[in-house]
Formats: structure tokens, C-alpha cells, sequence
């Protein structure tokens, strides 16, 4: 076997290697896919972007219960005339080939008539006639070619939520207000004293006032509606004082044109709205694909198969599952309620609850709870307890989950709001009482001028360009934060706790070490050929370490599931699987996953299986540890304690049998004196992220499997947390640099304001050029700042 | 120089006619997804290509008008 890569999918081509067409494929989903497209005329798939397939997973019957017309119809956006209309989220799209192949869908189905992909939030919209076709066959179709869509209870629920684009609207409208503003208030900055210009003064002024109407009224409500509610709970934040300014402009604008005082502001006004508006844009959430509210109802199925008192079979929404109900659970499929297994083997993999990823066996009679997923063979189980009633759904009823940790912090920029609001007012009423007994006439004048300059438009744009772009960075090096706000709120943190299993552990490799009576040549010729007929996961990667070539037709072979497996070869067997089935009696090792092995009956020894930890854990907390808190807090036992405590930091705490409420316990009691940050990865870390005050899930595929967090961090990119923290830290001291900055422009249009000779012309000046260099500082200076992580 | 109301008014009318189009482009989704066009814009050659070499039949890609 050569050490080839997978034509369609780039990976290794192992054991299972196929050779057709003269190309390699590491399995025969690969190359199934690959005849699909040839013989469809799709080939071009393979030119775009090499090896850019994904393998197919085996997944016929799971999508039965779209035979539901009732769970169909709440999926489809249209259905009328033999013609419907779906959108499908497929978390596979990665590359201009799957864009490509996805919008050729016509190729492979003649019913499918239009199919289009959105790359960034990572969904296919198709279009099909149902005369001969279905949604049902159409996700078959779909995972037939290695894009397996992702149909959650969670999407079921979402139906008819509208896409707001009120913010594109809004920008649109001052964008549009302030060019044409902009143009009609050129002439008056020259000042000339020209009869013709003179003449049509009004035309123009009252053109702008036309013009400024929707951007006040439509585009800048926010900014009323946020100070308004901002006063209303005695919180002076930065909205007030712009809302203050935008008030003043429009007022002050409207009275001198009316009375001919001057040419007004309207200039700067609309000019002051489209750039806010702008900041806000930046900052805008951009990784649509990803969702960071996901709760257990992403992970379960939409419905289950129920088995009827006379034998039939039914498909049912799980919330309609009932105490008492007999249940069919597949191959493959998640367990939506705690129940007890009554017919099968059960081999469950617990990994998005606890995280762990070696399979648990179970046997009929025993206890299975929800979020278990069932890998091989069919269950009944009957359903102990409800969906939003289960063990692990449980938690979701705890308050923390309908919190808004954003709401709750007070940015740096409302902190600085506070007291600019205060400064302003005071300078304005002083050189407003000054200029009262010193001239009268003019204090009015003066006391909106400042208002009007003070404005903090550059201010308020500091905070959304520096953590908008240090949003996009963070992203750049597979840090996907929720929102802006996070990267204040993880500037401030001074302890760090993390999950064990799947977090600091990685999923994908095993150390395994063999420990008994060693194998003789034969007998690991046998083993491997052995391991080589079974698909069971030990079995592959207890395949891939054992060193033999020699490879034999086996005489016979049996596989029990969910006990171990059986090969014969010339008058030699050997058995591999638990310990009762190759008949040991004490499996005394309860920490690890074992394997056992005997040779003609004869128990020769065990692998162990163990949990290896990620790469540079140890460099990372060192890191860490130099200015913050550490602690562990895991779900297992402790048999790695003695371990861990040689590798981490002396300081760190280990706190080890935590159910996920102790986890939120622990942090909420943390916080009394800390702010935290929780690393976590499964479901049971659930409670503690949402808990914490930066919550991160790390993650093996982003797209995935991941709890509901303030960010998602790739698995391989864990090492560069200690440089995330220490940028975060870095944005805000650049947030506080532009504040200093925008104050000296603040501080020169004042001495203008509070000598009364502001023009507008100044204002015009004033403002966009203020705004400008904040936005060049800004983002300049996080793109250097960000360059530290390239060299990681 | 009463024409400049006639200035105004095209320069104005045009101004609008403009901002009317941007927003029912955002109505229509155009602003929806703004990286897949830029992509699939490059593959109309292969298609082409790819339907001389198959027989099968020539099905045109519309919009989509189901809104």
C-alpha cells in the first residue's frame, strides 16, 4: 500500500483504498462520489480545486422523517404547484469547487431546476418540481455526493424570521443625503459675494433641509431611541451627547436658514450620521455560517421514529415524544430523551456531552441518557423522561441561558461618554454665561456651537473600527468571536479555566501502549489482518499502529457487535474486544479505554487507549499563568490528576466529577472576586460558558459541533489564546490613544466654538477630517498589532 | 438663470432615481451575500465547455423569482 492521497478528498488513502479510473480513493464513498460526477459531466469539479471533496457519510434511513408531509411543509419557503423551494444549510461548503458543484445540482437530477449557493453563510437554496422528486430524496441527493445538510430543531423553530437589512437602509439613506448635501452646500464655502448665488441661496438651503429630513428622522433614530432609553436608567452613554449633537445641528441648521442667519450645518450633520453609521456596519457580526446561540436543540433530530402498539412504525417530533413511548434509534443517530435500552447493543458516543471520545457500551436494562449518539446497530429504548425534561436538557431551564452578557458590561466608550457629556455641558453653560454678560447676543450662538463640535463622532467611531478590525484579525487566525464586545470583555479577564476532555485533550489522536505478553510475528499478522475487516473505530486506529505487512485472506471472520471481533487463519484465531469477550475476568483499568487480546483462547494482554493532550499545553499555560489565574475543571475522574499537576503551572486548581451545574456553580461563585474566562468544548460546558464572562468553545470543525458561546476557537489554533488575550488588551490601549486623539480635534473646534466663530465651513472640515483619522489610526495600528500573530 | 430650478430639478430627479434602484437592489437580497457572485461569476466558461461535452439537456440557470 503506498502512501497516496485520496484523488477526491485529499485524504490518506489507508487501508480502505480504492483504485478506479487509474486514481486513488482512501474509501468507496470517495469514489463513489467521483463516478456521480464523472458520469454526470461534473468533472470540472476536480480542475477547480484539487482533492477538494468531502467523504460521504452513510446516511439513508436517518432522513426518514421527512415522509412527514407535516415537517416538510415547516422546513420548505414555498410550496405551490408541484414546485418547492428550500433553503438547506450545508456546513461542508468550503471552496469555489463545492459552489461550483452545488449550483450544477441540475446535472445530477432533472426535477432540480435552479440551485444557489450563499458562500458566506454557507446554505443552498434549491428549487425543485416534486412530480418526481422530494425534499427527502434531494438531502439523500445532497449526502449522496458528500454535502450532508444540517437540518436542526433549531432551524424547525426559526421559520419566518425576516432578514434585517434596516442598517444597509439606514447607510444607504445617509450616504445618499450626505453626497447630495455635500454638493449643494459647495458654493456657500467660497462666500463670494455673487448676485446670482445670492439670488438662489434659499433654493439650495432649503434643498439640504429636504435632504436631511430622513437622515435625522429615519437614518439617526437609533441614536435617540439608545439615549433616550439611556437617560430613562440614569446612564449617561456615549448616544446621549451625539444625540445631543445631531438635535443641535438639525435645530440650529433649520432656525438660520429660516431667519437667514447663515447656510446652516447640514453638511456636517448628514456628514456626522453616514460615518456613525459606518462604524456600525464595520462592527457588524460577519461569521453568518456560524451560530453562537446554539443550545441541545442544534444537536437533536427533528423527530424519531415511534413504534406503535401494534408493531407499525411512526415519525414523530420529538417534542412529542411522551413518558412511556417505544422509540427507534439508528445507526448514527443522537438520543433525544433519557430512556432505557431495551432490545441491542448500544455503543454510545457521549462526546457532545462530556466531550469524551471513546464509545461507552451499554447492555439492555441499562440507563441512556440524551445527547448520546448511537454508532453502530439499531436500538429500541423505552422514554424515561420528556425532551426539555432530561438530564442534560435540564440545564437550559437554568436563568444564566436568557442573559445578555453584552448588555450587561459598560464599554470603555459609554465609560468615556459619561464624563464627555458631563465636560461638554459644563463648558457650554460657562461660555454661555460668559458671553450673556459679555454680549448677549451671542450666546446663544456660542452654546449650540459647542454642542455642535463636541459631538463625539470620532470617539464613537474609535471603539467599532479598532475591535471591528481586530474582529476580522482574531478571525484571519480561526478565532470567531460573537461580537465586538467580546474583545473588551476579554481584555479584562484575570482567570482562565478550562476543560479537561476535548478541550486541553484532542479528539482525533490516541496514544496507545500494549501491555502484557508480547505477540509474536503470526499472531500480529493475524491481528492486523483482522482489525482490517472490522469499520469499528478502535479497530482503525489499532490498525494503523500495528507494524506488519503481511496481509491474509482470513478463513473466518465474526464481528459481535459492540463485544469485539473474531479472525481464523490456518487453525489460529484470535479474538480482540472487551475483556469478557476474549474471556478475561477483571478489567481492572476503569480510567481508559482498553482493548484485549487472545490468541487461540489464550489472553495474551491489552492496548490502552489514552487521551493525548494537545500540542504546546504545557507552553500555554506557562504563558498564561504569568498574569492570570489557571484552573481545570473537569467532568472525569481524576486519573490524570497526578499528571497534570507534573506538566501545569503549581498554581493551577484542579477541581475533577464536576456535573456541568457544579461547573456553573463554581464559576458564578469565581466571579464574586474575578472576571473569567471559561475554555470549554461539549455540551456539559454549556452552563459554564454562558456563565462565565468570556466564554470560548474550542472546537476540531468550527462548523460543527459547538456550545453556545461568546467565541469559537479552532483546536489548532489553541496555542495562540495567551496572544489573543494580550491583543485584546492591546486594542483597547489603541481605543484609548484614538480617545486622546480625537479630543485634541475636539479641543481645537471648541476654541472656535467658545470664541463664537465657528462657520459651518469649519464644521464641514472639522468633522470628516477628524473622523477620517481616527479610521486610518485605528485601523493602521491593528494591523500592526496583528501582525505579532503571524509569527506564531 | 430660472433654469437652474431645471438643473436642479434633473440633478435631483437623477440623484433619486439612482437611490431607488440601490434600494430595491438590498430589497431584492442583492446585498444579502456579497462574496458567492464573485465566484460564481467565474465559472459560466466551464459550463460551457462542460455542456458541449454532455448530451444531456440544456437547462437554463434563471433567477430565482421566489422571493
Amino acid at each position: 500500500m503506498t502512501d497516496s492521497t485520496c484523488y477526491h478528498c485529499g485524504d490518506e488513502c489507508g487501508r480502505d483504498s480504492v483504485t478506479f479510473d487509474g486514481k486513488d480513493f482512501c474509501c468507496n464513498g470517495c469514489k463513489t462520489v467521483y463516478e456521480i460526477f464523472t458520469s454526470n459531466g461534473l468533472s470540472t469539479f476536480y480542475e477547480l480545486e484539487g482533492k477538494a471533496g468531502t467523504t460521504p457519510n452513510q446516511i439513508r434511513k436517518k432522513y426518514d422523517f421527512l415522509d412527514n408531509q407535516e415537517i416538510v411543509g415547516r422546513l420548505v419557503e414555498f410550496d405551490e404547484e408541484n414546485v418547492q423551494v428550500v433553503t438547506l444549510s450545508i456546513p461542508s461548503i468550503h471552496c469555489s469547487s463545492c459552489i461550483w458543484v452545488l449550483e450544477n445540482l441540475n446535472k445530477l437530477h432533472a426535477a432540480i431546476s435552479v440551485s444557489q449557493v450563499d458562500f458566506p453563510k454557507k446554505t443552498i437554496r434549491v428549487t425543485y418540481k416534486t412530480n418526481d422528486f422530494s425534499l427527502k430524496a434531494l438531502v439523500l441527493l445532497l449526502g449522496s455526493i458528500g454535502y450532508e445538510p444540517y437540518i436542526s430543531l433549531e432551524e424547525y423553530n426559526k421559520k419566518g424570521k425576516k432578514v434585517d437589512r434596516s442598517l444597509i437602509y439606514k447607510l444607504g439613506v445617509a450616504g445618499f443625503a450626505f453626497g447630495n448635501v455635500m454638493l449643494f452646500s459647495f458654493p456657500e464655502y467660497f462666500e463670494v459675494e455673487e448676485f446670482w448665488l445670492d439670488q438662489y441661496k434659499h433654493v439650495f438651503r432649503w434643498l439640504m433641509f429636504a435632504f436631511s429630513l430622513p437622515v435625522v428622522f429615519y437614518a439617526g433614530i437609533d441614536y435617540f431611541i439608545s439615549a433616550y432609553k439611556g437617560i430613562r436608567s440614569k446612564l449617561l452613554n456615549i448616544d446621549v451627547p451625539i444625540a445631543l449633537g445631531i438635535f443641535t445641528l438639525f435645530v440650529r441648521s433649520t432656525v438660520d436658514i429660516a431667519f437667514d442667519l447663515g447656510s446652516g450645518f447640514f453638511d456636517s450633520l448628514t456628514g456626522l450620521v453616514f460615518f456613525l453609521l459606518l462604524g456600525r456596519f464595520f462592527q457588524q457580526k460577519t461569521y453568518s455560517y456560524l451560530s453562537f446561540e446554539r443550545d441541545y436543540k442544534s444537536y437533536f433530530p427533528i423527530a424519531v421514529t415511534r413504534l406503535q402498539k401494534n408493531g407499525g412504525e411512526e415519525n414523530i417530533q420529538i417534542y412529542n415524544i411522551n413518558v412511556g413511548d417505544r422509540v427507534l434509534i439508528r445507526s448514527h443517530e443522537i438520543i433525544p430523551v433519557d430512556c432505557i435500552l431495551i432490545k441491542g447493543t448500544a455503543e454510545i458516543d457521549y462526546s457532545f456531552v462530556t466531550g469524551e471520545s471513546e464509545p461507552v457500551l451499554k447492555k439492555s436494562g441499562e440507563k441512556l441518557f440524551a445527547g448520546g449518539k448511537q454508532l453502530s446497530g439499531v436500538l429500541e429504548v423505552e422514554v424515561l423522561r420528556s425532551v426539555s425534561q432530561s438530564y442534560l436538557t435540564q440545564l437550559w431551564s437554568n436563568s444564566i441561558f436568557s442573559k445578555d452578557k453584552a448588555s450587561q458590561f459598560q464599554t470603555l466608550t459609554d465609560s468615556i461618554g459619561k464624563r464627555f457629556t458631563v465636560a461638554v455641558l459644563s463648558i457650554a453653560t460657562l461660555a454661555t454665561i460668559f458671553w450673556l454678560v459679555y454680549m448677549p447676543s451671542l450666546a446663544l450662538n456660542v452654546f449650540t456651537s459647542v454642542l455642535i463640535i463636541a459631538c463625539p463622532c470620532a470617539i464613537a467611531l474609535a471603539a467599532p473600527f479598532t475591535l471591528g478590525n481586530m474582529l476580522r484579525i482574531f478571525g484571519k487566525y480561526k478565532l470567531y468571536l460573537k461580537n465586538t464586545n467580546t474583545i473588551e470583555r476579554l481584555s479584562k479577564i484575570d482567570t482562565a479555566i478550562f476543560d479537561k476532555t476535548g478541550t486541553l485533550t484532542t479528539n482525533q489522536k490516541d496514544t496507545i501502549h500494549y501491555e502484557g505478553m508480547e505477540l509474536t510475528e503470526d499472531e500480529t499478522a493475524l491481528l492486523k489482518t483482522t482489525l482490517r475487516a472490522s469499520n469499528h473505530p478502535l479497530s482503525r486506529s489499532l490498525y494503523n499502529i500495528l507494524k506488519s505487512n503481511a496481509i491474509m485472506t482470513l478463513e473466518e471472520f465474526q464481528e459481535e457487535t459492540g463485544k469485539g471481533i473474531e479472525g481464523k487463519y490456518n487453525e489460529h484465531s484470535i479474538k480482540v474486544g472487551s475483556a469478557s469477550y476474549v474471556g478475561e475476568n477483571k478489567s481492572n483499568s476503569i480510567t481508559n479505554t482498553t482493548v484485549y487480546i487472545s490468541s487461540d483462547e489464550d489472553v495474551k494482554g491489552r492496548f490502552v487507549f489514552k487521551n493525548t493532550y494537545r500540542e504546546g499545553m504545557q507552553q500555554i499555560f506557562d504563558e498564561l499563568a504569568e498574569s492570570l489565574e489557571l484552573g481545570i475543571l473537569s467532568g472525569d475522574n481524576d486519573g490524570e490528576k497526578k499528571k497534570l499537576e507534573n506538566v501545569l503551572p503549581a498554581k493551577t486548581k484542579m477541581m475533577f466529577d464536576q456535573k456541568p451545574e457544579d461547573k456553573l456553580e463554581y464559576i458564578k461563585k469565581l466571579q464574586e472576586k474575578n472576571t473569567v474566562l471559561m475554555v470549554g468544548d461539549g455540551l456539559n460546558d454549556a452552563g459554564a460558558l454562558a456563565q462565565s464572562d468570556v466564554g470560548l468553545a474550542v472546537s476540531e470543525n468550527i462548523n460543527v459541533f459547538s456550545p453556545a458561546c461568546d467565541g469559537i476557537l479552532d483546536a489548532g489554533n489553541l496555542n495562540m489564546l495567551p496572544s489573543f488575550i494580550k491583543l485584546s488588551k492591546k486594542s483597547i490601549r489603541i481605543i484609548k490613544l484614538s480617545f486622546i486623539l480625537s479630543l485634541c480635534y475636539n479641543v481645537v473646534g471648541l476654541y472656535f466654538a467658545v470664541t463664537g466663530q465657528l462657520q459651518p465651513v469649519i464644521a464641514a472640515i472639522l468633522m470628516p477630517l477628524s473622523s477620517i483619522s481616527i479610521v486610518l489610526f485605528t485601523t493602521l495600528a491593528t494591523n500592526f498589532i496583528g501582525k505579532e500573530l503571524k509569527n506564531k | 438663470m430660472s433654469v437652474i430650478y431645471v438643473l436642479l430639478a434633473i440633478s435631483v430627479t437623477v440623484a433619486i432615481i439612482f437611490f431607488i434602484a440601490f434600494v430595491f437592489s438590498v430589497k431584492s437580497g442583492q446585498y444579502d451575500d456579497t462574496y458567492t457572485p464573485s465566484v460564481r461569476m467565474l465559472f459560466e466558461d466551464e459550463l460551457v465547455k462542460d455542456k458541449s461535452n454532455s448530451n444531456k439537456k440544456d437547462i437554463k440557470q434563471t433567477k430565482s423569482t421566489n422571493q
